[in-house]
């Protein structure tokens, strides 16, 4: 039998119906592998107790034949999701010591499903990167290394801002991790380690308990090495929830039905707009493959057009931190988290947050309320808003001809720690293929495809209607199949 | 349309962060450069475009005005940095 570690969430959960291992024995080769790849830095915190407690119990309950969907599965939850009694930091300095006196319901739902939580994932702080180098918990370090000359010394980002929870489960540490996706967070991350990661429809999941970074374009996501455990997991996360004004109240399918349809007759759109002159080789080559894959698996390509697709990014670069700004409002040393004195009431704010914020964070916090402030809103936050609605009209004219778009999800393979980080435009355009589709709300997941000539993982990102996952599995699950990708880093537990 | 030193310190005072004089200067630089590339959404005619806030609208809902939480004062104050008779307290405000 393959290592322990090696197995997906479905072969997990057959090997403990069938009693061919314990979710305690399960949860101890876990619990060894965190702790074997800790120089990855992907957790801030380690959970073994709960983890075992957790284990021993779902052992109990599968004894008494009322197992839950994802029974004895160990995860790792990312920092910004609140879990009531463990510390969360939002991997800020600012909440160093917060500990939650409450449950965010997506965890809550996981672990009524039953799963088995090895400790929180590092993240760039409240979610702000994509390169999961800010935070002073960090640098998270990716397990791969690639083949290029000098590769072995040098260290790669996982991508960002989910980089601990994309770490952990491409090391094979944790059999999936949450994430969230505000701009691409849980999916630049899975493409730059080698597996899945999705951000469902806006409203799928409940935001109740996740710390929040920018309010209209936060969604829960996750990470997995499957598309099937992505089926799964999601599944057993998503549902409306009168806690938070914005999740949807619609049933949740059963997505694990869609997995292994054949993708014959759907339509698959290619966004003409994405193809840009002076496009990296590998990501345009793989992007062709992924074409070529999902038309042998019977798909019909369809050339379509999303004409403000350039001005994505600058949309997103005034809404997320104009609602960054007025959510990160709260830390003001008073209620929660880091205090540092001042000789006045608003010097003490103003000590707090020099104090606990990075530089990443005081940045997009600066933007925000420039773009907000009296006689810039209609310029910026305004303006903003209405090429925002431009942006989901061309999503809602090219989903009328085709079922989902295939598009990349990254301009490069993952870079070097270091790297990108004197110009904060330059790091902000890592988002470009990324962002619209939170800007429309609609869902997306990240399917690995290939390596590039450097050795490291391309994956690519299917864009489907809201509220349509269903169909977005049948094409990731075709596309996977058809990729057949099983390269696994360099550096695994 | 790039800020000035001033404008740094204007907004650096209204998001209640101290920014010391000696990051002035880069800061202003960095934030010049980000408002400059987000000034190129001007190029788009949103003459006859309504702005969209958030894409659920089509689902918000109303619900009944009651209480459905409460009484939960030590998990509120659990995390505070300093408390006194079930209440945050804060550096003095008035003399």
């Amino acid at each position: 039998m393959s290592k322990l570690t090696d197995l997906s969430i479905t072969e997990a959960l057959a090997g403990l119906a069938a009693k061919k291992f314990s979710a305690v024995e399960l949860a101890a080769a876990h619990i060894t592998a965190v702790e074997k790849t800790r120089p990855l830095k992907a957790l801030v915190t380690e959970t073994p107790e709960i983890a075992r407690k957790q284990a021993k119990e779902s052992d109990a309950r599968r004894a008494q034949g009322s197992a839950g969907a994802l029974d004895g599965i160990p995860f790792a939850i990312k920092d910004l999701f609140c879990t009531k009694g463990v510390r969360t930091t939002a991997s800020s300095k600012i909440l160093e010591n917060f500990v939650p006196t409450y449950e965010s319901t997506v965890t809550q739902k996981l672990f009524d499903a039953g799963i088995v939580m090895l400790g929180k994932a590092c993240n760039d702080e409240f979610g702000f990167g994509t390169a999961n180098v800010n935070t002073p918990y960090g640098p998270v370090i990716s397990p791969w290394s690639g083949t290029d000359p000098g590769a072995a010394n040098r260290k790669l980002v996982p991508g960002g801002s989910s980089g601990g929870s994309a770490a952990i489960v491409a090391a094979r540490a944790a059999m999936a991790a949450t994430g969230t996706d505000t701009g691409g967070s849980s999916r630049q991350p899975a493409s730059f380690t080698g597996i899945v990661g999705m951000k469902p429809t806006y409203g799928r999941c409940s935001r109740w308990g996740i710390i929040a970074f920018a309010s209209s374009l936060d969604q829960a996501g996750l990470l997995t090495r499957s598309v099937a455990d992505m089926a799964l997991t999601l599944r057993e996360m998503s549902g409306f929830d009168p806690k938070d004004s914005t999740s949807a109240d619609k049933p949740v399918p059963d997505f694990t039905q869609a997995i292994g349809q054949s993708a014959k007759g759907l339509r698959i759109g290619i966004p003409k707009e994405y193809r840009v002159a002076g496009m990296n080789a590998d990501i345009d080559g793989t992007w062709r493959k992924g074409e070529a894959m999902l038309k042998a698996a019977g798909a019909e390509i369809v050339e379509i057009s999303l004409p403000h697709t350039k001005y994505a990014l600058p949309v997103y670069y005034i809404i997320a931190p104009a609602e960054a700004s007025s959510n990160l409002a709260r830390y003001d040393g008073v209620r929660y988290g880091l205090r540092v004195p001042g000789e006045s009431l608003s010097d003490m704010y103003a000590n707090t947050r020099a104090a606990g914020f990075t530089k990443e964070a005081r940045r997009r916090i600066l933007v925000g309320t420039y773009v907000l402030s009296a006689g810039y809103y209609d310029a910026y936050y305004l303006k903003a808003q209405k090429v925002r609605r431009l942006i989901r009209n061309d999503f809602d004219e090219a989903l009328k001809k085709c079922d989902a778009l295939l598009a990349p999800i990254a301009p490069s393979t993952a870079f070097a720690i270091g790297e990108k980080q004197d110009d904060p435009v330059q790091m902000y355009l890592e988002d470009i293929y990324t962002v619209s589709l939170n800007l429309a709300g609609l869902p997306g997941i990240a399917v690995p495809v290939g390596l590039g000539s450097d050795g490291l993982p391309i994956g690519l990102q299917l864009i489907g209607r809201a509220f349509d996952e269903s169909t977005l599995f049948r094409a990731a699950s075709a596309l996977e199949k058809e990729a057949s990708f099983t390269h696994k880093p360099p550096f695994t537990a | 349309m790039s800020i000035d030193a001033k404008t740094v310190a204007k907004i650096a005072h209204l998001a209640r962060i101290k920014v010391p004089e000696a990051e002035h200067q880069q800061l202003t630089g960095e934030l010049g450069k980000i408002l400059d590339w987000i000034a190129q959404l001007n190029e788009v005619d949103t003459s006859k475009v309504e702005p969209l806030a958030n894409c659920n609208d089509e689902f918000l809902r109303w619900r009944e005005d009651k209480v459905t939480d409460g009484g939960k004062v030590d998990d509120i104050l659990a995390n505070a940095p300093a408390k006194t008779a079930g209440f945050f307290t804060v550096p003095k405000v008035i003399e």
